[in-house]
Order: C-alpha cells, then structure tokens, then sequence
C-alpha cells in the first residue's frame, strides 16, 4: 500500500529526500511565481463534474426534465380551445410559458439548492482549499444549467410538435429571439439562483426556501394562468422579475403575432424584455459577488 | 535561541478569535519549524480546529499575527493555496463520481499534482477506484477526504483529526502516510485526540486549553514530563506494616504513606529501591508487595495539563466554554 521510502524524521535532522511518486528525485522547491493560468481546467474539471452528476443521477435527470412536460401535459388536458380573447391556441401559450418555468426551475431552483447541497456536504469548503480560480465553480454549474435547458427545451418542442401539433416557430427572426431569450433568461437565472443561495440556512430548508419564490414567480408571470387574464397590479408586480418577460419573449417566439392584442403593452416589447433580463443578470452578478460565501459558519 | 523564526512556515502571534462575546482563542503563540510534524492536542472546544482553519484560510480571526509560508491566509492567493494542502475534519461528500473521477478533479485545480492512480494507492483506495463514493465506509470516505487534501502535492499540510473514526489498520495506514509526507519533507500541522498518534509521529506539539496553549515543546518533555519526579510505590503490609521509612532513602525522596500504601516520589528511583529493598528483607519481606516504578508518561502530563487530574469532578476540564464550531 505504501511507498518504501520513509525514513523516520527525529531529533532535528532532515531526512533525505525520496523519490518522488513520478520516480524523480523531489527538487526542493523554489518560491512559486503568481499563479497564473490553469483556469480553462479547471472550468473543464468542474463542468465534467457537473455533468455527470447530471446524467448519472437518474431520478433528478428524469425529473428535471420531466417536470416541464408535466405542466405542458396537465395544461393541454385541462385548457382546450382558444386563449380568450384571440384565435390562438391555449396549449401554444402554455408552451411558451412552460419553457421558461423549465428554465428558472433548473436555472433559479436547482441551482441555488444544489449550492446549498454542497455548502452542507463540504464541496464548497474543499475547492476553496484549493487554488481553483473562483469562477470555475460557477461556470461549472452554468454549464450544467445549459445543457439541461437546451434538452428541456428541444424536449418540450418536441412534444408539442409531435402530440399537440403546434407549429415551429416560423421565421428565422423567432428563432434568433428563442436564442437570445433563453441564454438571457437563463444567465439572469442562474446568477440570481447564486445569489439567493446566501438565504438558505442549510441544505435541510433549501427546498423551504426555494419553493415559494418559485411558485409564486409562476402564477404571477403568467405561467400557469393566461398572463392577460391576471388584475393589473399583479402583472405590475411581475414586470418586475425576469420570469415574466423571459415568458412574453418566448410568446413572441411560437405565438402570431395578431396575440399581441392582448399583451398588456400591445406589442411583444422585445427591446425592453432584452434590457430588463440583461438587467437582472447585471444585478445578479453584482449580488453574487457581493454575497457569496466560501467560508464561514454556513459552510461546513 | 533559533534563529529564522521568521522562516518557519507557521508562525503565529497572540492569536485570538471571538464567537460574539465568547473568547474561542485567547492570543495563542505557535510556530512550526520546516519539515516537522507537529501536533496540536487538546480536548474537545479547546479552539483546535479554530486554529487550524484560520490557518489554512477557511476562518476570520479577531485579532493576532499569522504567517503561513510567509503569507497572512486571509489574503487567500492561489499560490499560496497551492502550496498548502487541507483535510478538514468533517467528511465531505462526493455525489455521484466515483473515487478517482473525485481525486482527479481536485488534481486538476493544482500546479503540479501527484499522480491520481499514486494518490489512491497511499490512501489505501486503489483498489475502490472505480466505486461510487456514496458505497464507500465511513472509513474509507474519511480516506477520500486525505487523499483531496494531498494531491497537491503541499508543502505544508493540515490534517483536522484525520484519523478519527478510522479502525486501528486504517490509523496505521494514515500514519504511513503521513511519514510519506514528512520525509518528502511536507511539514505537517494535525491536531488529534489520540495522545499515541501524537507520539508516533509528532517531533513537538502544543496542547490548547479553552483557547490557549498550556505547553509547547518536544514530545519528550511536553509538560515537563522528562523533569517530573518518578514514583516508586507499593504495600506496607504484614512484616513491613508500621516500620518506619529506612534512613537510606535519595535526599529528593519525599513519602507519602496512606495506610499501608506508601508512595515515593523521587528523580532517582533507583537509588530508592536500592535503600528499600534491604529494609524489607531485614523486616523479612522478600517481595515488596504491589511494586510499581513509574515515570509520566505523555498521557499524564496532558491530562494534568488540560486540568482533569484532582480535579473534584473529572469531566469539568474538557468542557471548556469556547465552541469549536460555534458560528
């Protein structure tokens, strides 16, 4: 099991120096320069970790992805016909909706409890030993949160093809807003996600703590009712979170345009959903890097 | 006196942190010299773990000097953290990879890891490389947690009770290791309960009582137990009952007699039974009955120093007030 080599330091004197594991002679070390580099692996060490925790974890895997495709199947069971109002179909809304609750659930709540997970478990308390560079946790987990929206969304077009017959979206001009929406929605998530970490006490109440933020962000943003359908002040109230205009952004996508009726604004307001998610991810990196914590009494 | 004291990897002046109004570390003063092991006893709470996250960067401190390999830890450099490697005493957990895929991707954060395969083969993991972690023993788990801390490769090591709840062949093992590292000349800093450990492996060490250290030194001597008298006892029983103490005993010797035990305390133990055994045998007692000669041994001296010994109520000194963990 062990190495032939030690010699017992006592008494003051220094042994001599074994072989090295690599069969080299250890050269006593010299002051290092600055560390620089290494953070491109280290990016690749934690995204790898990250993903195979994601694939080989079958019950989160298949919840995760399911969990849209649930609300997208009880949706199109229980609301039939058109969204009041409009001659479209209630299901093509839904799907618009259902994609960004997928994304904040995988982005926002995953994210943020799995941070909690690892803060619990000493995860967090061993890469800050060691000199990874900082943001290769993060980016880690950001890979982790692409790759799962990416699946979840093809998933879910998918399904709403193939069984509900919805249509594709049919310019290239949608498919550049799907693009933009989701990787702005998805970044304004996951650094909020990070944020909003800092308030959960354990891993024990993540689930606590998570929760409710996400349920109500859900019912107010027009996820699971017909965003026009809800009073004024609530849909005020949401104009303020990014869920709200990640989901108007993905209407513009698969929805037609004559929809644009019953948007609050008239129009589908794309340069002002850019701004306001480009905002919140500003807002979140700011709050991330402000309450992040690699040590103290939460991370054991 | 030494000299390049400000070279020792580990130095450490009046040292103190404070968990609200309770003082969890009261000014400790510690160095650790180049290549050495050296441990640091201490009973449960007394602020070792404190001490050795401070160092290691992973706690704030509330006042004090900390020098580790020239570095104050609260600065956090990368190349500082490359040099020093961490086994924290709680377990971690590692969903999901398996043994190696672990250890691998901790390699990857350093300038100049050890080999992985080499790694698990000095942990005693090689042959569950391939395993989950979530199957691994405890013991095995706690192995996991070494082999994250040293595959760095560091110059400096903190090992956080690395051996607790291991089972007597894995401690063995765990000790190999660690003179692995020594003689590759890693200077090692551990903190352990186990007293033998400590002795097996430590050159000097400090024992920490409700946040200050109490004594530093050799192992040999810590306590001044290499100047603590020996004691020569036995049974002043039958024939020798009621005799008067012969007159021949070292000038040091002082008796204490409690009925018909007698304990002589003295730095020449020797000379003592030389005078004692012509006395019993003129009182007609071949054998001094119940005879014992003791010198302190390491456990004595720590736990008269923590303050259990005499003391009315034996738990009273290892609940000292400091919480090791408290927030």
């Amino acid at each position: 099991m062990m190495p032939a080599s030690t010699t017992r330091p006592r008494g003051g004197g220094r042994p001599e120096r074994p072989k090295g594991p690599d069969g080299r002679t250890a050269a006593p070390r010299t002051e290092p320069a600055p560390l620089r580099g290494g953070l491109w692996r280290a990016c690749a060490a934690r995204s790898s970790v990250e993903l195979k925790g994601f694939f080989r974890n079958k019950q989160s895997l298949v919840f995760t992805l399911s969990f849209p495709l649930l609300l997208l199947v009880v949706f199109g069971a229980i609301f039939k016909g058109k969204a009041a109002g409009t001659d479209t179909d209630l299901r093509q809304m839904f799907m618009a909706g259902t994609i960004a609750a997928g994304v904040m659930s995988t982005a926002f709540s995953g994210l943020a409890i799995s941070v909690a997970i690892e803060r619990d478990t000493g995860l967090v308390r061993r890469l800050a030993g060691t000199p990874m560079p900082k943001s290769a946790y993060f980016v880690g987990k950001l890979v982790r949160v692409v790759v799962t929206t990416v699946l979840e969304t093809a998933l879910l077009m998918t399904v709403a093809i193939g069984v509900f017959g919805l249509p594709l979206p049919a310019t290239g001009g949608r498919w550049f807003v799907l693009g933009w929406d989701l990787t702005l929605g998805t970044a304004a998530c996951t650094l909020l996600g990070f944020a909003y970490s800092a308030l959960i006490p354990n891993a024990r109440s993540a689930a606590a703590v998570v929760t409710p933020v996400f349920m109500v962000m859900q019912f107010i943003s027009g996820i699971f009712f017909p965003f026009h359908e809800l009073p004024p002040w609530m849909q005020e109230i949401a104009a303020f979170f990014p869920l709200k205009w990640m989901a108007q952004g993905l209407r513009s996508v698969f929805l037609p345009d004559s929809f644009t009726a019953v948007e609050p604004a008239g129009t589908w307001e794309l340069g002002r959903t850019a701004l306001v998610l480009a905002l919140w991810t500003g807002a979140g990196l700011v709050l991330t890097a402000a309450t992040f914590r690699w040590r103290g009494p939460r991370v054991r | 006196m030494r000299k390049n004291v400000g070279r020792d990897p580990v130095v450490v002046r009046g040292l103190t942190r404070n968990y609200g109004k309770t003082a969890a570390l009261r000014g400790v003063d510690l160095e650790v010299r180049r290549g050495e092991v050296f441990a640091l006893l201490g009973p449960n709470g007394a602020g070792k773990t404190t001490t050795v996250e401070i160092l290691c960067g992973a706690r704030g401190r509330t006042a004090g000097d900390v020098r580790v390999l020239g570095c104050d830890p609260a600065e956090d450099r990368r190349a500082w953290r490359a040099r020093i490697g961490v086994v924290p005493q709680t377990t971690g957990a590692f969903p999901d990879l398996t043994v190696r895929e672990v250890v691998r991707s901790f390699a990857a954060m350093y300038p100049a890891p050890l080999p992985v395969d080499r790694v698990l083969d000095m942990v005693g993991l090689a042959a569950r490389r391939d395993t989950l972690t979530s199957t691994l023993s405890g013991g095995q788990q706690r192995r996991l947690d070494v082999a994250v801390g040293v595959v760095g490769d560091p110059e400096l090591l903190f090992l956080d009770e690395p051996t607790t709840g291991l089972d007597p062949a894995a401690r063995r093992e765990a000790w190999e290791l660690v003179r692995f590292f020594a003689a590759r000349g890693t200077t090692t800093l551990l903190t352990t309960h186990y007293l033998d450990e400590a002795e097996e492996l430590a050159e000097r060490a400090a024992v920490i009582v409700a946040g200050q250290v109490v004594a530093c030194g050799g192992l040999a001597d810590l306590g001044g137990r290499g100047h603590r008298p020996a004691t020569v006892a036995f049974r002043a029983s039958g024939a020798l009952a009621g005799r008067a103490m012969p007159a021949g005993l070292p000038g040091d010797a002082r008796v204490d007699r409690d009925g018909d035990s007698v304990v002589v305390h003295t730095d020449t133990p020797t000379a003592a039974l030389a005078a004692l055994l012509p006395w019993a045998a003129a009182a007609g007692a071949l054998e001094l009955p119940e005879l014992r000669v003791h010198r302190a041994t390491l456990e004595e001296a720590y736990l008269d120093l923590i303050g259990v010994r005499n003391a009315a109520h034996p738990g009273d000194g290892t609940d000292t007030d400091g919480k090791e963990r408290a927030a």
